[in-house]
């Protein structure tokens, strides 16, 4: 193995390693900002030795023992050592010539537990959303500040600020290393599924070509949601996110036209839907139906995007079970947004008079005031209709409430297209 | 991006030898530990070629040939699908593997076609964009050193 090839490759297991060192390492000091730094200090004592001894057979166990002893030395300077430090400190002195990997036996253990307790901390309700969307991507995700910065298209060292501050933040709140239970875990559970939803909606509408760079967000979102289904197995919700982030993932490649231009749901190519996703997605929703989370609110819109999946093609649409599902989720989070698509479901299983009747309610909501999918909508019901003149005037609205140009063109093009044989 | 892990087939799995109970113990903590990580999507054992065809191409003509196969350097014992961030990290991940055949055994890593590499999703348009976005963060980078 050449130099360069050997650093990537212990740079590789490190990254492998990252969320796990943190989350060992802060349950040990106590400590998340130290947690990260003796991380480090970690990668750069195997950059130095690995070359030499060679990998060792657990890595990992290398990593965090090397940290750990490290974190003693520093606990014993500033005299901050606890009866468990003392402990380990003589077990790690009593056996200088045992190789470090064999001696972390506990890191398995705790793994899972550490893990969870990190993804509490990162998405601890004291940040600020951006603040733990940043936060999470960071210690969880393994991803450098620069991957961040570039993902969202904001400068570097807005998004290191934005971690120093969120490290300090929680300092200062003395937010304590632990797993929340009872009333409070709902609420923060939330938190968490809320953070991975954001990171993957930032992913997901980035594919409506703005910039290509962005969709890896879904894949890290969708690698959280993972992560955590794992972790917590018994959390119907977050198989429900999962099962929502799959599905709607599966679409990626259908959404977007050979000229960059958005494609409707019901226009796309299933032949590029993933299957091998859709798969994981109604799997993941299986799960979280079978421990009684059909009606949570990330399992309803899953089992509408189910419904689209199961589809061989647009027309055999169970559109009434689509209905019936918004039904339940806007008696959940009543909002404008779902009462439109759910007027949209209810005229394609019940015909566009009986959408229109509902998206015309929606016309005084002064949330959806400057959102171009409601006159898009209610132009689409029109022209159904064959209210063609109604119809153009509506697309033509819509179009001139987005900025997207390719989504505009799509609307103008509509707009044309209304009263000509489709 | 997502990376093909392909089992190489050896004179054991083409015997349909069964592997150890300890085998089996250290390749489902395998397994466990990447859907722990996230990144496993798909992976599955096939039977020996014994139980496999073949169909070659030649032209318009079509001939059926049933397994087994000689060859068996060449064919294939299994395979996962993994989600990963970049291909060093699958290598790293495949090295961690347990022996899957227990003694020589190659494991066989190939990248997945993305989306971007056909370019279909990328106008000319969004590829200065892309440039000039890529040009601006090491502009960036550089002025912090």
């Amino acid at each position: 193995m050449t130099a360069p090839d050997r650093s990537r490759s212990i740079e590789a297991i490190w990254r492998i390693e990252f969320p796990r060192l943190v989350a060992g390492l802060t349950r040990f000091t106590r400590d998340l900002s130290a947690a990260e730094d003796l991380a480090q200090d970690a990668l750069v004592a195997a950059l130095e030795h690995w070359p030499r001894t060679g990998v060792p057979e657990r890595p990992g166990a290398w990593l965090m023992t090397t940290a750990k002893r490290r974190a003693l030395d520093q606990l014993r300077r500033v005299k901050m050592l606890d009866r468990k430090h003392e402990q380990l400190g003589r077990e790690l002195d009593e056996r200088p010539d045992t190789r470090a990997d064999e001696l972390d036996t506990s890191l398995d253990d705790e793994y899972g537990d550490d893990m969870l307790r990190l993804i509490f901390v990162t998405c601890h309700p004291v940040l600020s959303s951006d603040a733990r969307v940043t936060l999470t991507l960071r210690l969880l995700g393994g991803l450098t500040a620069e991957e961040i910065a570039r993902a969202f298209l904001a400068p570097v060292t807005t998004i290191e600020q934005r971690i120093v501050r969120a490290k300090r933040t929680l300092a200062e709140a003395r937010v304590p290393f632990e797993t929340p239970r009872g009333p409070e875990r709902d609420e923060r559970l939330a938190s968490v599924l809320n953070v991975i939803y954001l990171v993957f909606n930032e992913g997901y509408a980035a594919t409506r070509g703005d910039d290509w760079l962005r969709p890896a967000l879904c894949e890290d979102a969708l690698r959280l949601g993972r992560v955590l289904a794992e972790l917590a197995p018994a959390e119907p919700e977050v198989h429900g996110l999962v099962a929502l982030m799959e599905l709607t993932s599966s679409r990626a490649r259908a959404r977007v036209g050979p000229a960059g231009e958005p494609v409707l749901l019901l226009d796309q190519d299933r032949g590029r839907w993933d299957q091998l996703l859709i798969g994981r997605g109604l799997a993941a929703l299986a799960r979280a139906e079978a421990l009684g989370g059909a009606r949570g609110v990330y399992a309803l819109q899953a089992a509408i995007a189910a419904c689209h999946a199961r589809a061989r093609v647009a027309a055999a649409t169970e559109w009434t079970r689509i209905v019936a599902l918004y039904d339940a989720l806007a008696a959940l989070v009543p909002s404008p947004v779902v009462e439109l698509n759910r007027a949209v479901a209810v005229s394609m299983a019940f015909g566009p008079a009986a959408g229109l009747e509902l998206v015309d309610a929606l016309a005084a909501e002064a949330s959806l005031a400057g959102y171009h999918l409601l006159p898009a909508a209610r132009g689409d019901l029109l022209d159904r209709l064959g209210r063609f003149d109604e119809a153009r005037a509506e697309f033509a609205r819509a179009a001139s409430l987005t900025r997207n140009a390719r989504e505009q063109k799509v609307l103008l093009d509509r707009a044309a297209a209304c009263g000509t044989k489709r | 991006m997502r990376v093909m892990v392909i089992v190489k087939a050896n004179k054991d799995t083409e015997a349909g030898i069964m592997p150890s109970e300890q085998m089996l113990t250290e390749m489902t903590n395998y397994n466990e530990q990447l859907v722990k990580a996230g990144i496993m999507l798909a992976g599955d054992g096939l039977k020996p070629s014994s139980n496999g065809a073949r169909i070659e191409f030649s032209g318009k003509k079509r001939t059926v040939v049933d397994g087994p196969f000689a060859e068996t350097k060449e064919l294939i014992a299994g395979f996962w699908i993994w989600q990963v961030k970049n291909f060093q990290e699958a290598v790293e991940w495949a090295k961690r593997c347990p022996n899957p055949t227990g003694e020589e055994s190659v494991l066989e890593l190939r990248p997945f076609f993305e989306a971007s590499d056909f370019g279909d999703e990328l106008t000319p348009e969004l590829r200065e964009k892309e440039q000039r976005l890529a040009k601006q963060m090491k502009e960036q980078a550089a002025a912090k050193r």
